[in-house]
């Protein structure tokens, strides 16, 4: 199964985030487990442009969708047996320890 | 198509012919609790699908209280069942499923014995499935009440005083979320089970009190507290070193142990000081030791299964009502009252200081108790008020305090029982 982990900020993050594992280390995991299809950072959220069209008139907005002190900073694609895998995963993420995730699975579009 | 199920089945009492409608209801009833979960369980496992396995079980019973009486009972019901059960599902599968999801499932349906489909531990995976912490908690509890102890969603929503609607959309969102997020029927990887544990011992303990004290009307569940038992006897089994998995069963057997005496010829709650203590399970009693020593032998501190198991192995071991030992159980309540700050646990507290200083000193422990917000409009308050003050001989307040526990009672024995009480204390029932 295809999950998506959004990696964001938590305002209310772990005392020691020293204690949070190292970044490379997640990435040689997952990818040499061919568990990890694609991810990347995102450019923080003032740089993000929210578009909506509105009978027929282009709408945009400077700044992200939702009024939240969390933002999304990453994101990355998981393919797992099953929701404990990227439970798994997802833990073992720094992000984890002083931000948050959230891990959804992907809808396949043959799906009812 | 029964027929055709009977003669698959192959072992249907030929000779005796048709059986009596009484011996098909017990044994069908024998059989189903016996077997049901795990039949369930295998379904699950081999179709991914809840509500199907659930409804092809429930399907098999009924096709059985059908074709028994007319063609008799199988040598080996619980087999007949599975049979048919699986039977069932393959053709609902069959009329469904697009024709590549049909081949999956029905070819791995095809590649095993149904009989023998099923071990222990798809009925334990499919506890820690029910109880996994992705799920919303009121979810995890009804579906375990559903899926595991098989009772009906209306018997759910009345344990959850929600409307059976409501229960059947908690359900279906819960089941939902299992098929979505990808949730496997597995036990956890050994680095998650003692927090993945925790959650089971929480959903066990709530399913033992919903078959030791039914919500549902009178009359105690047995089959839902012996389900509970057998699911912590297999718990204890995959984790022998769980000292709390061994705390609860050792408090589930004691309590077990005196389920006999617990109720009257009627069906009404019997109080611990008027059981007939010889009608107590010696042998559940000292397996309940038993296990309450393996828990102690961990050297851990005591967890709040095994301080309760503490209180229940007491009350177990005292030989008449007067002889057991409230310093202990108050002390043990003293202990789960640091474990967590809850104000039932200070209500049984306060009964048991009844006990150790008399209904006076139980009485003040009881308006501290009281006062606590957190137990307003609880049951249970104004029945132990009730009791303390019958005790200190104060009659018409307890008169009074009968009556409005009557108004609170949440069973037919319950109110039986306070009718009694009101009976005896010569206030009009």
């Amino acid at each position: 199964m295809k999950y998506l982990m959004f990696v964001a900020t938590d305002t209310d993050p772990d005392a020691d985030p020293h204690a949070a594992p190292d970044i490379e280390a997640w990435f040689e995991d997952v990818s040499s487990r061919g568990k990890w299809i694609m991810g990347d950072r995102l450019r923080p959220r003032e740089d993000a442009t929210t578009v909506r069209v509105r009978s027929g008139e282009l709408l945009l907005t400077d700044g992200p969708f939702a009024e939240s002190k969390e933002w999304v900073v990453g994101f990355d694609v998981l393919e797992c047996d099953d929701l404990d895998e990227a439970i798994e995963i997802a833990s073992k993420h720094p992000m984890a320890h002083h931000g948050r995730i959230e891990v959804r699975p992907f809808w396949p579009i043959d799906e009812g | 198509m029964a027929d055709q199920e009977s003669e698959a089945a192959g072992n249907v009492h030929q000779e005796s012919g048709a059986a009596r409608t009484g011996d098909v209801a017990a044994t069908l009833d024998r059989a189903m609790v016996e077997g049901r979960l795990r039949i369930v369980a295998g379904l699950i496992r081999l179709t991914g699908e809840w509500e199907l396995a659930e409804d092809c079980v429930q399907d098999a019973a009924i096709r059985a209280l059908d074709s028994w009486p007319r063609d008799g009972i199988p040598d080996k019901p619980l087999a007949w069942l599975t049979t048919t059960a699986h039977r069932r599902a393959v053709d609902v599968l069959r009329r469904r499923r697009t024709e590549r999801e049909k081949l999956v499932v029905l070819q791995r349906m095809s590649e095993r014995d149904p009989t023998e489909m099923n071990s222990g531990d798809d009925r334990l995976a499919l506890l820690f499935t029910c109880c996994h912490p992705a799920l919303p908690l009121a979810g995890r509890v009804a579906l375990t009440l559903k899926t595991v102890s098989g009772l009906s969603t209306r018997e759910v929503a009345r344990a959850f005083l929600v409307s059976e609607a409501t229960m059947g959309q908690r359900l279906l969102r819960t089941r939902n979320k299992i098929a979505h997020a990808g949730i496997s029927l597995q036990v956890p990887a050994p680095h998650r089970m003692a927090e993945r544990t925790a959650g089971v011992l929480a959903v066990i303990y709530l399913l033992f009190n919903e078959g030791y004290s039914a919500t549902d009307g009178d009359g105690v569940r047995d089959d839902l507290a012996v389900e509970a038992l057998t699911l912590s006897s297999l718990l204890a089994a995959l984790l022998p070193d769980d000292d709390e998995v061994h705390g609860l069963r050792a408090l589930l057997l004691l309590q077990q142990a005196r389920r006999a005496a617990r109720v009257d010829a009627v069906g009404d709650l019997i109080p611990m000081d008027e059981q007939d203590r010889s009608c107590w399970n010696q042998r559940e009693i000292a397996n309940g030791i038993s296990s309450l020593l393996t828990s102690r032998r961990s050297g851990r501190p005591a967890g709040q299964y095994r301080l309760q198991a503490e209180i229940a192995a007491v009350h177990s071991t005292a030989p008449t009502p007067d002889e057991t030992d409230w310093g202990r159980i108050v002390e043990s309540y003293d202990a789960l009252l640091r474990l967590q700050d809850s104000p039932v646990i200070a209500l049984n507290r306060a009964v048991a200081i009844g006990f150790r200083d008399g209904p006076e000193g139980g009485l003040s422990s009881m308006a501290q108790v009281q006062a606590d917000p957190r137990l307003a409009g609880y049951h249970l308050i104004p029945a132990v008020r009730a009791d303390l003050l019958r005790r200190a001989g104060r009659a018409s307040e307890a008169i009074e305090a009968y009556r409005g526990a009557l108004e609170q009672a949440r069973t037919t024995a319950e109110r039986r029982f306070l009718h009694r009480r009101l009976r005896e204390l010569g206030g009009p029932a």
